[in-house]
């Protein structure tokens, strides 16, 4: 097995006033994850080393990290692919709490604020809403996420600017607002249509490199924005 | 330490899918704040894949009493048959609301809900496989858990992220409070409450090879097992048969639900031979028997010779990148090989937990034969057992459950907590919690967590998986007694109050321990082969002695305890189980 260093950048509030960085050597394999190298270090090295993990397969979103400069989720990079020598540093834009913990509050209150949940009056009655596979289809990408802002906090517009509602927010409303059972796609639109919104982006595409997803999220922001230049869906 | 105090109604423990559906039948209807050790969208809901039953007839004739034949047949006669009725009668009404709550299902060319087929799943009592599946391509829970929590987000749920709930307080019988570890803060937080209602999920991370989080591990039913609740048919245990090898990662069963299918040495496609009706759609015991079995007489593949093969190669490329998108990209990132062209090696992974906290179809926690409630304590979804599930359960039914029983279970929690006084919240709540946390701070120098927790994975998934005996039972049942003194000596290096992960896994590890050892003690005890819980040395089902769920208890002294009550029978009369 190869040895794979990891140069990780700590912080502890309770014991440092800026930021350090502490690198660790364990023995792993290249089709091993990173979390899995990380996990070494907590389990058997240090196991002050403080850094979010659930489900270890990427679905659950937990652990966004930023490895050799990249937003990537631990569990679902490999370490052939990212090499023996590491960098890992938590994701930026966000308040750091310890480590590799950030404080994920102002992403989810940005989140919250584009109303992420379907808006329909009309009593459907016992019966599914219909919906043509054609319309299913035209929101199916932005509902792949998973909330671990990894788009958001890869922007570079949103590090200098944290009341920028930031890509994530924007694809979960892009999720309802192009979902033919939704009403309020006028009204999220309004949301998106101010200082804080979509005009903010600049089409860097660090968002759609950074998505661990694969969703094509600066389309999906272009989408957005030419919905509330011509008042169309 | 620091210790906080709160006043609810009503407190959830759990935030995936069955706590979420808790969450919006009681929002509005009383106080309640959710506590979730995660963020409510980390929880495992969103790792299932295939779908959610219900019989909606979309796409061919179905039934909810075929649905409910089914699960019965499926459970191996272990389901509670009156409970069972009500899931999957009340699975169509589920589907529609997922719907109107907004969850993008796949769809139908005239815009319906568009449906496949599933393992044991079938029509008019087993003639053929049935579409009863509704799906939204290969991220069903992904999808139930965004829209649940979408839905909260849409009433205004209350959140404690990140609080990890390690106690609980019944005075006189009766649940007075909650006790929660803040990660951010390491403040003790004591949630006074008229009701409390547990959906932690399920605890497969005693196993090595476990298609479950990190996270799971059991802290709802490990809580209660410790303050005296039973728990009940611990020893089923569900193998998934198509987790990734070595991995265990979920390979959904509606890859063969869409055609995919198993060939050990040789291409052969084995499961002809084990279920020749259903083939590969056999329920999942029965399918990661036949796997063990081909790799013990040889028919493995690899250099070991111990895993087989999940063929897609002959499925249309296109119908594997719209139905089966996800699964497909596990094995691309973690196993390299491309699943349209390449064969794939899979073992069978710890994945489910039939048994749990003993509840009513109403959700309430029921502690004996007589099916006697705790006041104002409540259970749903993995971690609760009902029993929906009996020895085995079907593919899908975990999603149905978790909706049908979190709305179920908190419908009455709302009903309870309105119609009772609060009772004052005890003074020394947090004093246990408190002393543990300070046991594990004070152990400087001892036995680390880590290794103990990777003995008893690897003992658990060598000597009580798939295939179990007297002797392998009692060999990790002294494993586990071993482990336990070592637990007692565990220490920790992180004495930190911020994010201290080393604090709370020494916690989980203990839970581990508990529900290992109640599982084995109830596998050893059950000399009968039964849906998930196989004993080479009793290959048969024995329903004149062990047609019974088990209540396992931990005694004063430590020690498990047995007893049994009877299963809810029906219209189903139990019969030989063949597919």
């Amino acid at each position: 097995m190869p040895e794979v260093e990891l140069k990780i950048k700590r912080f502890d509030p309770a014991l440092d006033r800026a930021p350090r960085w502490q690198t660790y050597h364990v023995q792993a394999e290249d089709t091993d994850p990173v979390l899995n190298a990380l996990h070494e270090v907590k389990y058997h090295q240090d196991g002050t080393l403080s850094f979010r993990r659930s489900c270890a397969h990427g679905v659950c979103g937990s652990d966004a990290m930023v490895i050799n400069g990249e937003n990537r989720l631990a569990c679902a990079v490999l370490i052939g692919q990212v090499g023996h020598r590491m960098t890992i540093e938590p994701i930026r834009g966000l308040p750091v709490i310890k480590d590799l913990v950030v404080d994920m509050e102002p992403f989810f209150a940005q989140y919250r604020s584009v109303l992420p949940y379907l808006i329909n009056s009309t009593d459907p009655g016992y019966a599914e809403r219909l919906q043509s596979p054609e319309d299913r289809e035209r929101f199916d990408d932005t509902t792949k996420c998973i909330l671990c802002a990894a788009c958001t906090t890869s922007c570079p517009i949103y590090w200098g600017n944290s009341s920028y509602v930031g890509p994530a927010a924007i694809v979960n409303a892009h999720r309802f607002i192009f979902d033919s059972r939704d009403e309020a796609a006028a009204e999220r639109l309004d949301i998106l249509n101010t200082r804080s919104g979509v005009w903010r982006c600049r089409t860097a595409f660090s968002c759609t490199e950074a998505c661990p997803r694969d969703i094509k999220i600066t389309e999906a922001i272009q989408e957005v924005k030419r919905a509330i230049l011509y008042n169309r869906i | 330490m620091n210790v906080h105090h709160h006043s609810y109604d009503a407190v959830i423990v759990g935030a995936g899918g069955a706590g979420l559906r808790a969450a919006i039948e009681v929002a509005g209807k009383c106080h309640t704040a959710v506590l979730t050790k995660l963020y409510p969208t980390r929880s495992h809901t969103g790792a299932a894949q295939g779908g959610m039953c219900a019989a909606l007839a979309n796409v061919e004739e179905d039934s909810w009493e075929w649905h409910a034949f089914d699960t019965v047949k499926g459970s191996d006669y272990l389901g509670d048959q009156p409970a069972i009725e009500i899931m999957c009668r009340d699975a169509v009404d589920a589907v529609l609301e997922l719907e109107h709550f907004g969850l993008p299902f796949n769809r139908t060319p005239e815009g319906r809900i568009d449906q496949r087929r599933f393992g044991g799943h079938t029509r008019n009592h087993g003639e053929a496989p049935v579409r009863r599946a509704c799906y939204a391509a290969d991220r069903t829970g992904h999808m139930i858990l965004q829209t649940l929590f979408q839905q909260c987000v849409a009433r205004g749920v209350t959140f404690f992220n990140e609080f990890q709930v390690l106690d609980v307080s019944l005075t006189d019988g009766r649940v007075t409070a909650v006790v929660a570890y803040e990660l951010a803060t390491g403040d003790l937080h004591v949630f006074g409450c008229k009701a409390a209602l547990f959906a932690t999920g399920g605890f497969g991370r005693m196993f090595q090879v476990s298609s479950n989080a990190v996270t799971l591990t059991g802290d709802g039913p490990g809580v209660l097992y410790r303050r005296g609740i039973p728990l009940e048919d611990m020893e089923f245990f569900q193998f998934h048969p198509t987790g990734i090898y070595k991995l265990g990662i979920l390979l959904s069963e509606a890859a063969r639900g869409e055609g995919g299918i198993l060939r050990s040495a040789g291409g052969e496609r084995f499961m002809e031979r084990y279920a020749p009706t259903v083939k590969d759609l056999a329920p999942r015991d029965m399918v990661s028997r036949a796997i063990i079995t081909e790799v013990r007489e040889g028919r493995g593949l690899g250099p070991a010779k111990d895993y087989v093969h999940l063929d897609l190669t002959h499925l249309p490329p296109e119908q594997i990148d719209e139905k089966l998108p996800d699964i497909t990209d596990f094995v691309r990132t973690y196993m390299g090989l491309e699943p349209k062209t390449d064969l794939i090696p899979i073992q069978p992974t710890a994945h489910y937990a039939m048994g749990g906290i003993p509840t009513n179809v109403d959700g309430e926690v029921v502690i004996d034969a007589e099916g006697t409630a705790v006041p104002g304590l409540y259970a749903a979804g993995e971690c609760a057992c009902v029993s929906v599930h009996g020895a085995n359960r079907l593919g899908t039914n975990s999603l149905l459950d978790i909706v049908v029983f979190g709305r179920r279970g908190g419908a009455a929690m709302g009903e309870f907590v309105n119609a009772t006084d609060r009772s004052p919240i005890p003074k020394d709540a947090a004093d246990d919690t408190r002393r543990e946390i300070e046991r594990l701070f004070a152990t400087s120098v001892g036995e680390n967590v880590a290794d103990i927790r990777e003995t008893l994975q690897v003992e658990m998934t060598n000597n009580a998986g798939v295939f179990r005996t007297d002797h392998s039972l009692r060999q990790v049942l002294s494993v586990v007694g071993d482990l336990r003194a070592r637990y007692a000596k565990a220490s920790i290096q992180d004495t930190g109050t911020t994010f201290n992960y080393d604090l709370t896994e020494a916690i989980e590890l203990g839970y581990l321990l508990d529900l290992a050892e109640a599982l084995v003690v109830g596998a050893l005890a059950r000399t009968e082969s039964r849906g998930a819980h196989s004993r080479d040395d009793f290959p048969k089902r024995d329903d004149a002695n062990w047609m019974k769920h088990t209540l396992a208890r931990r005694s004063d002294d430590g020690r498990v305890t047995l007893d049994y009550k009877d299963v809810e029978s029906g219209r189903y009369e139990p019969m030989e189980r063949k597919y």
